[in-house]
């Protein structure tokens, strides 16, 4: 009788259907806003293509490295990031509580961004757009106030979708319609995450491939617009002196690193459920880069989009100096065309030049419209949409952009949620025949709740406290905690061991020189720098203020001291975790030592548990 | 005689000169763009086009005051520039030389200025009476807000969505413990005790069983 093959062990855990949805997972969860709204914003602020040249080292050295590291660290410990943590070593257990908190903190206000999106996708069913006109006041005889001193774009984002208050302190009501759309985004996020990876791996085959189909579209449509050649050469016109600013590089390494979505314990909960016998090196090195490509593939549609709209700001403004002199001279229509229009303002100026200086005219220059560069909500809420009021078919477009966005966020939404949600699954906070989806469940209703003081009047300076302190300097401080437990604690030898026999062949010296020294090194100056420049100047916002002398300009105001605190607590909280836990098994093995019964718990090793 | 009818004339085209001219009292100037409104289909201006407004100022004065005293020659252009712009004033042909009230001018022109619109093809924007500000309408409003209609769309599909996955996920749970609880039976059934290779449940211990060797003897038997 011939012995069969033995099966791989079964340890009930959920599986991928296939591999590609894990891969897919990981490139919707690596995917999200920041490569449509902040790398063409980096891109153009540190001198265009140059921006590459840091951009990819960064990838090469801290990107990569850490990104294999997540991903064989759970493929080969099969649990989520608390249970991995505790697996390698108690003291580390702090790292993975520290990752799940971070997880928490950032699903809370990423998924109120998705809101937003939803909010404006509902709104876009509607002809005309309601950001592209203004309202009128009480008494019909002009526009309201505070639309006509800014735009029609500002106001429909300050006043109808936020209503934002002009002081933190302020906390305004509850903006009903927020709530709706938050309790909508809630419900979809349960839809898809009901039963863990069993309905995100379905649901990421949609939200992960579509942004790329509607990207394509918008590059096509995006080219063929008038001004899109300008608005590209300027985002790619290389600038090599930025380079020499340090700022450069520390802004191309905190790219990589956020937009890898590194540290949240997500990857690793979605590497837990691969097979141990599984190509780690090559996934990673496919998620970085395809991940490093949609930036790129992103910034070019969305940079056409710019060009077309300063090209198109150009052109208002010379028509409206056009418009202005001929009513003055009294000169027929069309005489002054935009071409000629430099050689008749030099010889109207030569002829009557106090005329012309009573027109107060604006000076129309391309450049500086090109420089207004914008990032984050500001692109997505106000200058695309913008432009896309300035396109013919702008509904269409509308959809299509903020469905794009919404599947952008979705996908990353997924990964947070799975790092919330698989921790607490081993930890069986609920019994285990209890289903999965309460879990879910009530995840997704408590998340709701806290969310909801986001739709306060003051929320979005809220959001942005939340994404500057929560979900930067802790991501830092755990990745660099996760590289020096799994290289020092765990040993580097022993992992590479484990490695090893998951991919089926030797692991390469550069894994071992970037696991070694290149990324703990690169993450503690990164981490330096990036602290030292927030602690440069007292932590300050910029208000909406309507009554404000400098309005439409947004009022720099300096967070209030309660505030200030909280933003400590938030950056400081999950990092404090790693040592706390770590001294509490420390007291915990020093009481048990005393006891001789005690039996040293056996070292864990990858291929021991699986072969 | 024709001296002194020449006399008459020159006076009241001088008088006509001192009341049309720009920024005089009660004047108003227009600004028209017909290029802009029109594109390829403007039409020049010209005598015919400067006819037809003083036909339609009077027209307007008419309808406002509701006497049928202003004539077309009532209203004076001037200035008339390339732009196309020009000054005008309505005369009251009761009084002497002297105009309308410019209140009443402003009052009677937006009273009709659709109609004054349409007889040019241009808009409030395109024909321009620099000095009177037209109302503006306001944006059409559909009484439920589209917004919430769409959004009333996405919420159900997502509750149905959700409903769906629960229910088909406590109907595998059941399934799934049905057939556990088959499995369990089945096990139970194989882990019988047997006897002589007959399961015990089988021999039917209280009534006995007919031994088949013999019960087929019973034929043999004759009946009695």
């Amino acid at each position: 009788l011939q012995a069969a093959p033995e099966p791989p062990k079964e340890d009930g855990r959920p599986k991928w259907d296939n591999k590609f949805q894990y891969i897919l997972s990981c490139i919707g969860f690596a995917v999200g806003l920041g490569n449509v709204w902040r790398f063409p914003y980096l891109c153009q602020i540190h001198g265009g293509g140059a921006f590459l040249i840091p951009y990819f080292i960064a990838l090469l050295f801290e990107g990569i490295p850490l990104l294999h590291l997540e991903l064989a660290l759970g493929q080969c410990l099969r649990k989520g990031s608390i249970g991995a943590w505790n697996t390698i070593s108690p003291y580390l257990g702090g790292v993975g509580v520290g990752s799940w908190m971070v997880s928490v903190l950032v699903s809370l206000y990423y998924n109120t961004v998705l809101t937003w999106v939803m909010w404006y996708f509902i709104n876009s069913f509607q002809e005309p757009l309601p950001w592209s006109a203004c309202p009128l006041n009480e008494n019909r005889t002009g526009f309201n106030e505070e639309c006509y001193e800014s735009t029609a774009v500002n106001y429909f984002w300050y006043r109808k979708t936020l209503n934002i208050t002009p002081d933190i302190a302020e906390s305004g009501t509850f903006q009903w319609w927020l709530i709706l759309c938050l309790a909508a985004c809630w419900a979809i996020v349960y839809l898809c995450t009901i039963r863990g990876i069993e309905t995100t791996g379905k649901a990421i085959y949609v939200t992960a491939i579509f942004p790329y189909l509607v990207l394509t579209i918008f590059l096509i449509q995006g080219l063929t617009l008038p001004g899109a050649t300008e608005g590209l050469i300027y985002l790619f016109t290389p600038n090599l002196n930025t380079l020499k600013n340090p700022r450069v590089w520390l802004d191309a390494a905190t790219q990589i690193f956020f937009s890898l979505s590194l540290a949240f314990g997500g990857l690793i909960a979605f590497a837990s459920y691969n097979p141990t016998k599984n190509d780690c090196e090559k996934d990673a090195v496919t998620v970085a880069i395809v991940n490093s490509m949609t930036s790129l593939y992103a910034s070019i549609p969305v940079f056409s989009v710019l060009g077309f709209k300063a090209t198109t700001a150009y052109w208002d403004c010379l028509d409206r100096n056009i418009i202005n002199i001929i009513n003055e001279f009294d000169l027929p229509e069309e005489s002054i065309m935009r071409q000629n229009y430099t050689s008749w303002i030099s010889f109207l100026n030569s002829s009557y030049p106090e005329k012309i200086a009573g027109l107060k005219l604006k000076s129309c220059n391309l450049q500086e419209f090109l420089d207004q560069s914008v990032s984050g909500t500001g692109l997505a809420f106000i200058v695309f949409t913008q432009a896309i009021i300035l396109m013919p078919g702008s509904q269409a477009w509308a959809i299509l952009f903020f469905i794009m966005l919404f599947s952008l966020g979705l996908s990353s939404m997924f990964g947070n949620i799975e790092g919330v949600f698989t921790p607490l699954l081993e930890l069986q906070i609920i019994p285990k025949s209890a289903p999965k989806e309460l879990l879910s469940g009530i995840i997704c209703l408590i998340s709701f709740l806290i969310a909801l003081c986001f739709t306060l009047g003051s929320g979005s300076y809220w959001i942005d406290i939340f994404d500057r302190y929560a979900g930067s300097v802790p991501l830092l401080v755990i990745a660099f905690f996760e590289v020096i437990g799994v290289v020092y604690i765990y040993k580097i030898k022993r992992f590479s061991e484990d490695v090893e026999w998951m991919t089926g062949r030797k692991l390469n010296l550069f894994w071992q020189i970037t696991w070694r020294f290149i990324s703990p090194l690169l993450l503690l100056i990164v981490f330096m720098a990036f602290v030292t420049l927030q602690m440069q100047k007292p932590p300050s916002y910029t208000a909406w203020n309507p009554k404000y002398e400098g309005f439409p300009m947004k009022e720099e105001k300096v967070y209030p001291p309660w505030v200030q605190a909280i933003c400590v607590l938030l950056a400081a909280l999950p990092c404090v975790c790693v040592p706390l836990v770590a001294l509490f098994h420390l007291v915990k093995q020093k009481r048990r030592s005393k006891d001789p019964s005690f039996a040293s718990p056996e070292i864990f090793s990858c291929q021991g548990a699986n072969r | 005689m024709l001296r002194a009818l020449l006399l008459i004339l020159s006076v009241v085209a001088i008088a006509h000169a001192e009341l049309c001219k720009p920024d005089a009292q009660n004047a108003f100037k227009v600004r028209i763009s017909i290029k802009k409104a029109l594109g390829d289909n403007a039409y020049a201006w010209d005598a015919n086009e400067e006819y037809l407004f003083k036909a339609m100022v009077a027209f307007a004065m008419r309808r406002y005051s509701s006497k049928s005293t202003t004539q077309i020659s009532n209203v004076l252009l001037c200035n008339v520039t390339d732009r196309v712009s020009f000054w005008f004033v309505v005369t009251d042909s009761s009084k002497n030389v002297t105009t309308v009230p410019g209140s009443e001018v402003e009052a009677a022109i937006r009273m009709n200025r659709n109609r004054i619109n349409n007889a040019f093809l241009l808009s409030d924007k395109t024909l321009q009476f620099l000095k009177i500000t037209s109302t503006l309408s306001p944006p059409v409003e559909p009484s439920t807000p589209v917004w919430l209609i769409v959004f009333g769309v996405v919420l159900c599909l997502i509750v149905a969505g959700i409903v769906f996955l629960i229910v088909s996920g406590i109907q595998k749970h059941k399934k799934k413990n049905k057939e556990s609880t088959e499995r369990e039976n089945l096990e139970e059934k194989v882990e019988v005790t047997l006897e002589n290779g007959i399961p015990c449940e089988a021999l039917d211990l209280k009534a006995g069983r007919v031994n088949g060797v013999f019960a087929a003897d019973d034929e043999r038997f004759t009946s009695l």
